[in-house]
């Protein structure tokens, strides 16, 4: 490759880099400055005398602590959830040969197509029946279920895993349950901590959800408890810039731990086959 | 042995069987009649035939405008990440160094929480003292558009913002680039291909499978954007952003048009399937399967 086009195209990916960062960069800016400076006009780059009000404003008036609570409670049991579940369904498509598993692979991809608009108002009426509205349950039960995305990852993952040692396990008088414990689960941890994150992130994330089932203010996620705080205090942009990076920065925190099993999860779904 | 591989594996696969019951299969039939309903949510569905669709077609303008804004944003939106997310990724395939950290860079907007991107964008495209106006005051546009403030420019924005998030189809088709076998290049370059003919002739090609996947999960996304929407400007100005996810939520949860709402779901699932298949259809001529993949 030539020198010149070397040059050109890191100096396009250091441009189109800062252009990326700096969104975030301005959230955390915004988020330290007093308000003389966030509205101060020409702008003011970077923050002097930085302040930490914000985050203590923003983390006492919204409840931050009390919504970043609910939201983990709710994680955790969404990964449980998909992680146990998911796998169960995955080692059924990939290493158990029955009638009807191809069908059911099938469902998988026509539940990824299909809106979850369809879906949504039945749903709610069964919660509703079920006098689950207001509580975490419809919020978390489903993942039991297993989530479509992730069993097709974990499938894809089975998938690669030889035979020959559940073949000798089974020999050996060793029980389905027993190969998908002991040998399945074991050799299978990047992918099953892939979508544990995915999970995680999804359900950290999540907005529709808590929208229409949490009407309790004290039973608020973040996504919700800050949509709320926006709509109360539109201009206290240092506050929201506050909320908003601390509830980024978790996410940011795990992307960083965990790279490889994102971008590891996500080849693995995007490839064919 | 066979009875006892059925037995397991439905066993196994009971969680899914009991979630595409009680989520999908009783919800998609309950949809379907509510459809046909004049329904609150309160009393029984009580039934009205073709009304509901009868009302959306003819009688309802707003639906049309939610329709016409979702598909601007499909139409402008699917093709923008496409090129923008393939243009990144070429650029980084280039063997270049401290590519994981560009990776990183790029990734990172779309998988932090929606609200939150949300928010930080309105502040950031706020008209007047917002970041993005702030930098096209500087180099000299005396006018910069209102954003989200004004309805020619509202739907614009929300593309713009929707950019930042390109990193995900990103590294998928930057894993693609990455499995291309380097022997193709090599024999191209034997036959005296320069680079627009290698991108041409051997790397889109190669990369079509994933290209199709990145265009049916952006299509089905698009047609369901919802949530930047309700945080940013709840459908305004003038409705220009009331999107059909969110005219469908609106719909059913503040007027409680519950039977209405279910029959403008089946609409979007009928143009989301349509659409997918005629993508489909379309792939078995420009998709290439014949990698070493198989």
């Amino acid at each position: 490759m030539s020198r010149v086009r070397v040059g050109v195209t890191h100096l396009v990916l250091v441009g189109l880099g800062i252009v990326f960062l700096f969104p975030f960069y301005w959230l955390v800016s915004t988020a330290l400055k007093p308000d003389a400076q966030i509205f101060a006009m020409p702008p003011v780059w970077v923050p002097r005398h930085p302040v930490w009000s914000n985050f203590w404003n923003g983390v006492k008036d919204i409840p931050f602590l009390l919504y970043t609570f609910n939201t983990i409670r709710i994680c955790f049991l969404n990964v449980l959830g998909t992680v146990v579940a998911s796998s169960l369904v995955a080692y059924s498509l990939a290493k158990i040969r029955w009638k009807g598993r191809n069908v059911l692979f099938y469902s998988l991809i026509a539940t990824m197509i299909l809106p979850g608009q369809v879906t949504m108002i039945p749903s709610f009426m069964i919660y509703k029946w079920l006098g689950w509205i207001g509580t975490l349950l419809p919020l978390t039960v489903p993942s039991f279920t297993g989530g479509a995305f992730s069993i097709f990852l974990l499938r894809q993952f089975f998938m690669t895993l030889p035979n020959d040692l559940s073949e000798a396990a089974k020999l050996d008088g060793c029980s389905e349950i027993g190969i998908y414990w002991r040998i399945i689960l074991p050799l299978s941890k990047p992918a099953l901590i892939t979508v544990g994150l995915f999970a995680f992130v999804a359900s950290w994330n999540d907005f529709l959800g808590p929208l229409l089932y949490l009407n309790d203010e004290r039973s608020y996620t973040l996504a919700i408890g800050l949509q709320r705080f926006v709509s109360q205090h539109d201009a206290e942009w240092g506050r929201l810039m506050a909320a908003s990076t601390l509830m980024v920065l978790p996410i940011v925190i795990i992307f960083f731990f965990a790279q490889r099993a994102f971008i590891g999860g996500i080849v693995l779904t995007g490839s064919k086959e | 042995m066979e009875a006892r591989n059925l037995r397991n594996g439905l066993l196994f696969a009971a969680p899914w069987i009991v979630g595409l019951v009680v989520f999908y299969a009783y919800p998609i039939l309950a949809s379907l009649y509510y459809s046909f309903c004049s329904y609150d949510g309160i009393r029984p569905p009580r039934w009205t035939g073709l009304q509901n669709y009868h009302r959306m077609f003819f009688e309802d303008d707003l639906f049309f405008k939610a329709l016409y804004n979702t598909l601007y944003m499909v139409v402008f939106g699917v093709p923008l990440s496409l090129l923008c997310g393939l243009g990144v990724a070429l650029l980084l395939n280039q063997k270049v160094r401290g590519i994981s950290l560009y990776r990183t860079i790029f990734y990172l907007p779309s998988i932090t929480p929606v609200v939150a991107n949300s928010i930080l964008w309105l502040w950031l495209l706020n008209p007047d003292i917002g970041l993005v106006n702030v930098v096209l005051h500087h180099l000299g546009i005396a006018k910069p558009p209102a954003w989200i403030a004004d309805p020619l420019w509202s739907k614009p924005a929300l593309l713009l913002m929707g950019l930042w998030g390109v990193g995900g189809g990103m590294v998928i088709y930057l894993a693609a680039l990455q499995n291309v076998p380097v022997a193709l290049y090599e024999a191209a370059s034997l036959d005296g291909a320069g680079i627009l003919q290698k991108l041409r002739n051997v790397t889109l090609p190669m990369i079509t499978p994933v290209i199709l996947f990145n265009v049916i999960t952006g299509l089905i996304g698009s047609f369901q954007y919802f949530t930047e929407a309700y945080v940013m400007t709840n459908g305004g100005p003038e409705d220009s952003t009331t999107f059909y996810a969110l005219d469908l939520f609106n719909r059913a949860f503040q007027d409680f048009h519950m039977g209405y709402a279910s029959a403008m779901a089946w609409v979007l699932f009928l143009i989301v399937l349509l659409c997918t298949i005629l993508v489909f259809k379309s792939s078995l001529r420009w998709v290439y399967y014949g990698g070493e993949n198989r």
